[in-house]
């Protein structure tokens, strides 16, 4: 039942896809809410449908049926446009293999989204100053990725999802490429950043151990199905 | 996301690639120099063509006779006589007339006359043309050994080469020597020279009368320059003559001519000087039409090239078109280089189509972000095309002018990119450029995100 505090509220979300002759049933009639401020790990194994559920969350995909409420708006409803403005504006994504572009500095990587959203040159030179320092990357401003560590690359893709003021973090598997180390680390920055910021985080991963620790709610997916829904044990 | 955004990150992801984009850029620079290097070659041709033509005055010019007349000026020959009262002198009121109308720039008789040349003892047979003050800038002379005249009045004459020849084996030691004309001179009452020379008797008899006499006559002319070619231009122009003095020289000499007898009598006897065929020049040939109509209005009959003018206009239009066509035939191959080209890339990048998608951006920025590599494509092989066309021109007028002075021939400029081609070229370069970015930039805006993301 959603509350004041619901921030996406999914109702029976299917995602199918057609693979030859056989229909694939990625995410299959999943209901789920998720409250604002709430760090939330989607947990399963490999093929049991959460990055499908996690893209269709952030708007990179469009359910089969069923219907994703954030904020009110049904994502389902939207137009490529305004989709498009939901990730913008309200989603920061950070992914397993960070995703940052080879070709361009850190500092310029951090800024994309801040051009994308044609926000004034003067303003955003501080906003990647300051998201570079919440990740602790304020003296590798200038250097490419290929010049930095896995753990430095993906504090950065950190902060570049974080550069927009997103409401809902989105991480695919964040710690996927990462040593222990480093992967503990970008999780004590996330779970920091969701409590100076108050920002809804939703985490996909693999390991338990890593979920039951930092999320306040684990949600188990298996063969597409929600199968458990609540806080780490 | 805003156009000054879009063109940095077009510009940069071209620098990344800079030897595939160059080579693609090269593509399109040497499609354009092509098309640059064809037009202008036309331009050049078409500009070089009209400068001759119209220097040799037969496009500027209009033949003016009196409507009697028939003949060279007079069209066809009437079949009905045409009746005296209907004629007008076409005298020096006549003349006077013409100046007045505008655009106008010269008006002026044709005189030619045979007659004796005396140089250091010998006599010489030959013709003698007077040239209006306008010859000066036909490019006929451009080549003269010596100097055109130095004045519109003075007493010097230009000498045909082969004459000059004639009269001293090395011409250029004829410069700055005398030579004497002999001419007969036709006096009439109201000449003046006749009061001094003839007992008042006579020319009251003559007065009376309204009678011309012929006499003979010395005028003495320091030979200012040789040239080679005759500057032959037909109708109007000032060719079949041997030597050459100015024309108001030459009207001052007033010359009998065979026609003498027969103009007295048109003239009725008046003693007023008539003219068999006049050319009026005007500014240039596009005023033409209005200067006929208005002398015709006059009452004259008059004669001009213009539809020759419309017909070589005509020719090369249809020229220009054709070496346009073949000059866009590179243009096309090279925007095949550049779908190619940005086809690859969007293959090479497809992870990050699919992380500005992620990151926010609609599928008119990554269009537009492809739309604007292809058109900086476009702009740069435009701007470098139309400076390689140029070039390419240049060696064309380069090894013309080589040849050409081998043959003895003054060089010529066959090549000419005026601004509008330039323009025209880079314009069309980036418009080219744009539609062939208009398939990979709508193939890169449908990507799917999740698909583009998950691709390695």
């Amino acid at each position: 039942m959603p509350t004041d505090q619901t921030l996406i509220q999914a109702e029976k979300v299917s995602r199918q896809y057609r693979l030859g002759e056989a229909l694939i049933h990625a995410v299959n009639e999943v209901t789920l809410e998720i409250r604002a401020g709430e760090f939330v790990a989607l947990l399963g194994s490999s093929g049991s449908g959460k990055s499908t559920l996690l893209n269709l969350l952030a708007g990179l995909d469009r359910p089969t049926s069923g219907a994703i409420h954030v904020r009110g708006r049904n994502l389902a409803a939207l137009d490529s446009v305004e989709l498009a403005r939901y990730r913008r504006d309200t989603v920061g994504m950070v992914f397993q293999s960070f995703n940052l572009l080879p070709r361009m500095t850190l500092e310029e990587n951090v800024e994309l989204p801040l051009r994308l959203a044609e926000v004034e040159r003067g303003e955003r030179e501080a906003r990647v100053a300051e998201a570079l320092e919440r990740v602790r990357l304020g003296g590798r401003r200038k250097h490419r990725p290929s010049e930095l560590s896995g753990g430095e690359q993906q504090r950065g893709a950190l902060a570049r999802a974080l550069v927009n003021r997103p409401a809902i973090l989105f991480a695919d598997e964040p710690t996927g490429n990462l040593d222990s180390v480093n992967g503990e680390q970008i999780l004590l920055l996330l779970k920091e950043i969701q409590g100076s910021l108050g920002m809804t985080v939703i985490m996909v991963t693999h390991e338990r151990p890593l979920a039951e620790r930092f999320a306040n709610r684990i949600v188990v997916l298996s063969d597409g199905r929600l199968v458990s829904n609540g806080a780490p044990s | 996301m805003k156009g000054r955004d879009l063109t940095e990150l077009a510009v940069r992801n071209l620098r990344e690639a800079v030897l595939r984009n160059s080579l693609t850029t090269l593509g399109v620079a040497v499609g354009v120099a092509s098309l640059v290097a064809m037009l202008s070659l036309g331009v050049g041709l078409q500009t070089l063509a009209s400068q001759r033509l119209n220097k040799s005055g037969l496009f500027d010019a209009v033949f003016v006779t009196s409507r009697g007349m028939r003949g060279m000026g007079g069209g066809p020959p009437r079949s009905n006589p045409v009746k005296r009262e209907d004629t007008k002198p076409l005298d020096q009121a006549a003349r006077e007339g013409f100046e007045k109308l505008p655009n106008v720039t010269e008006v002026y008789p044709q005189i030619r006359f045979f007659t004796d040349v005396r140089y250091a003892g010998s006599s010489y047979s030959t013709n003698v043309l007077g040239l209006p003050e306008s010859s000066r800038s036909t490019g006929a002379f451009d080549g003269i050994t010596g100097k055109y005249f130095s004045s519109p009045t003075a007493d010097e004459a230009i000498l045909q080469a082969e004459f000059a020849k004639e009269l001293a084996p090395q011409p250029s030691t004829l410069i700055g020597k005398e030579l004497v004309l002999h001419y007969a001179e036709k006096q009439t009452a109201s000449t003046a020279d006749v009061a001094k020379e003839k007992d008042i008797d006579k020319q009251l008899d003559e007065m009376m009368s309204g009678g011309i006499s012929i006499v003979s006559r010395e005028k003495k002319l320091r030979i200012a320059g040789v040239i080679e070619s005759d500057p032959s231009a037909g109708i109007g122009g000032f060719g079949g003559g041997r030597v050459f003095i100015p024309l108001r020289v030459a009207e001052q000499l007033h010359v009998a001519g065979p026609n003498d007898v027969q103009e007295f009598v048109r003239a009725g006897g008046s003693g007023k000087p008539t003219y068999m065929a006049l050319t009026v020049r005007v500014k240039s040939p596009k005023d033409v039409t209005r200067v006929e109509e208005a002398i015709k209005k006059m009452g004259f009959s008059t004669f001009s090239l213009l539809d020759a003018t419309r017909s070589l206009r005509l020719v090369f239009t249809v020229f220009d078109l054709f070496l346009g066509l073949f000059g866009s035939l590179a243009l096309t191959v090279a925007s095949l280089g550049i779908i190619n080209t940005l086809v690859m890339a969007i293959l090479e990048r497809r992870r990050e189509i699919g992380v500005l998608k992620a990151l926010g951006a609609t599928d008119r920025d990554v269009r537009s972000l492809f739309f604007a590599e292809a058109g900086a494509m476009g702009l740069f092989g435009g701007i470098f095309g139309v400076a390689l066309g140029w070039l390419i021109g240049q060696a064309l007028t380069w090894g013309t002018t080589i040849y050409l002075r081998r043959q003895d021939l003054p060089g010529v400029k066959i090549s000419f990119v005026p601004w509008w081609l330039a323009l025209g070229a880079i314009t069309f370069a980036v418009a080219v450029s744009l539609v062939a970015g208009l398939y990979p930039a709508a193939r890169a805006a449908r990507l799917n995100p999740v698909e583009a993301l998950r691709y390695e």
